[in-house]
């Protein structure tokens, strides 16, 4: 086993070694653009782009022309929620959305919010899933569209993303979901799901950076979208530039993998997932999971250790790449936001840990990280002031803080 | 985020890890800072009554390891001192000891702040253990 070992799978992954090798020969053997309609070069690499296309719509029950390449999530989020905005601003200006949302969508309702539009950040549940109910009641007849994502990159929740589809529907508005933790993790129909935009990134499924695409529903309903980037016309007026062939061919490449090994994998994650939940529990007490556990991508755990402060428990275990929810290991000082939507308290937000296990995980990891996390956590209590406290009946909750 | 060596050190080897008789009258005890804030401190001290210097010290910390490093720090420093000579103890000299980056600066203020309140509960204590003593003698 080498060390340090990666768990920190919804923030990037690893490229699948068949990725690269697909993508090898659009480097340097067919590098054309793909635009080139009148020579060989420029065939070759078109051709693999549709390949890609193929592989990318079967991944998610779409058909070739419904997918829009784009240079990742961000890109696509922003395309989907502006081009959706401008194109029907005719018809209504409300948005629906949810606060547990990543920030490349919540950032883009936000810009919107500038520019006259309106938008309802709806509250998630304890379980970190939006009440059907209050989506119901969000809708106008000004309602354009609502973005809610499939699941969440940090606490792993799925949301109800068919039923949401369905109210759309009924409504005539458009869904948009970033679809990015769970496409190729766990099967999602655009047709059943009742999709109408989803944002899709290479480098969450084993493909390299820098590469996504949007699925945009063609037919019941047809959606437009407006360009956000003026040029050449390319992807069907949609978004203009030159396509990066070796990118599109890892991202295909990628989505094929994922079809075909997606039973087995998910079994494999869910086992590898399950089985670090049961030992850190067994373990120790005290340990909380924040989420829903049964709407859940299979590959996440988010846990929480109380009395214990996130920052302090990665440099424990500094051989081990995972993510923390507290405000010291991210860029705002803040804890996260995702976390206090579920109302779980800013205690245990600080105490959070970030499991994502990947394709390249060994059953001998995680025995090894759940060990050392035991280990660490059991030190860092017999550091901390509060596990005293609480051991000696002391309700944290009711003690007067001395504030900085 | 890359730790210096001391903060490593600090935080592999704590020093003084524990609680002191919160009840005695010659220990003083200071808790600063809250769980919602990511960061308390719990920072004792044994204070010899005769000499008035600081005999012991411990300390608890919930925090990120700067904090548990500034902390035990502290209680490095805090031994040996007399309570005046402690409560000369800056915040600042904590930063340039453990080369602390800027967004670890409030945990060195806490680190202050929790060895002025540990001083200044030792001193209500004591004022307040003046008429006994006086009966005792």
């Amino acid at each position: 086993m080498k060390t340090p070992i990666y768990l920190d799978n919804h923030a990037t992954t690893r490229v699948d070694p068949r990725v690269v090798e697909a993508m090898l020969p659009y480097f340097t053997e067919y590098f054309g653009n793909a635009a080139s309609r009148n020579h060989e070069f420029g065939w070759r690499a078109e051709e693999a782009v549709d390949r890609a296309r193929r592989q990318i719509a079967d991944l998610i029950g779409a058909t070739p022309r419904e997918i829009i390449f784009t240079s990742g999530a961000t890109e696509s989020d922003n395309l989907a929620i502006k081009g959706v905005a401008e194109m029907y601003a005719e018809k209504g200006n409300h948005i629906i959305t949810a606060a547990t949302e990543h920030k490349a969508v919540l950032d883009t309702c936000k810009k919107l919010e500038k520019n006259g539009y309106r938008v309802t950040y709806l509250p998630v549940m304890g379980n970190g899933l939006i009440d059907l109910d209050m989506l119901k009641e969000s809708f106008t007849d000004k309602t354009i569209l609502v973005t809610i994502m499939y699941g969440n990159n940090e606490i792993g929740v799925l949301q109800p993303v068919r039923e949401i589809g369905a109210m759309c529907r009924e409504r005539g508005v458009l869904f948009h979901t970033d679809a990015v933790q769970a496409i190729g993790k766990v099967p999602v129909d655009v047709n059943k799901d009742n999709i109408d935009l989803a944002s899709i990134t290479a480098h969450k499924l084993y493909g390299p950076k820098g590469v996504g695409a949007l699925y945009v529903r063609r037919k019941a309903p047809r959606v437009q979208i407006t360009a956000q980037m003026d040029g050449g016309g390319h992807e069907r007026g949609m978004r203009s530039g030159t396509l990066n062939v070796p990118g599109i061919v890892g991202l295909g490449e990628a989505c094929g993998i994922a079809h075909r090994e997606m039973p087995e994998e998910m079994a494999r994650l869910r086992y590898l997932r399950d089985k670090l939940k049961d030992k850190l529990e067994a373990g120790l007490d005290e340990v909380y999971i924040n989420g829903s556990w049964e709407h859940r991508l299979p590959h996440n755990l988010n846990m929480s250790f109380a009395y214990v402060e996130g920052e302090s428990l990665l440099m424990g275990i500094n051989d081990i790449a995972v993510s923390s929810g507290s405000a010291c290991t991210s860029a705002t000082l803040e804890p996260s936001y995702v976390l206090k939507a579920l109302g779980v308290g800013d205690d245990i937000a600080h105490s959070s840990i970030r499991f994502g296990i990947g394709r390249f995980n060994t059953e001998e990891e995680i025995d090894y990280v759940a060990d050392k996390l035991i280990d660490v956590v059991n030190k860092l209590r017999e550091l901390s002031p509060l596990y005293e406290m609480a051991k000696e009946g002391i309700d944290l909750s009711k003690v007067s803080w001395v504030r900085d | 985020m890359a730790y210096s060596d001391k903060v490593l050190d600090h935080y592999n080897n704590p020093r003084n890890v524990g609680s002191l008789d919160k009840n005695s009258p010659s220990v003083g005890t200071g808790m600063v800072g809250a769980p919602e804030c990511g960061d308390v401190m719990k920072l004792q001290i044994k204070v010899n009554d005769q000499s008035g210097v600081i005999e012991d010290a411990k300390f608890k910390t919930f925090g990120c390891g700067s904090a548990i490093a500034s902390s035990s720090l502290a209680t490095e420093w805090l031994k040996g001192k007399t309570v005046d000579e402690a409560l000369a103890i800056k915040n600042t000299d904590i930063v340039n000891e453990l080369s602390l980056p800027p967004v670890k600066i409030h945990c060195s203020v806490l680190a202050e702040d929790a060895i002025k309140a540990a001083i200044s509960d030792y001193r209500t204590k004591q004022t307040k253990r003046v008429p006994a003593a006086q009966t005792v003698a």
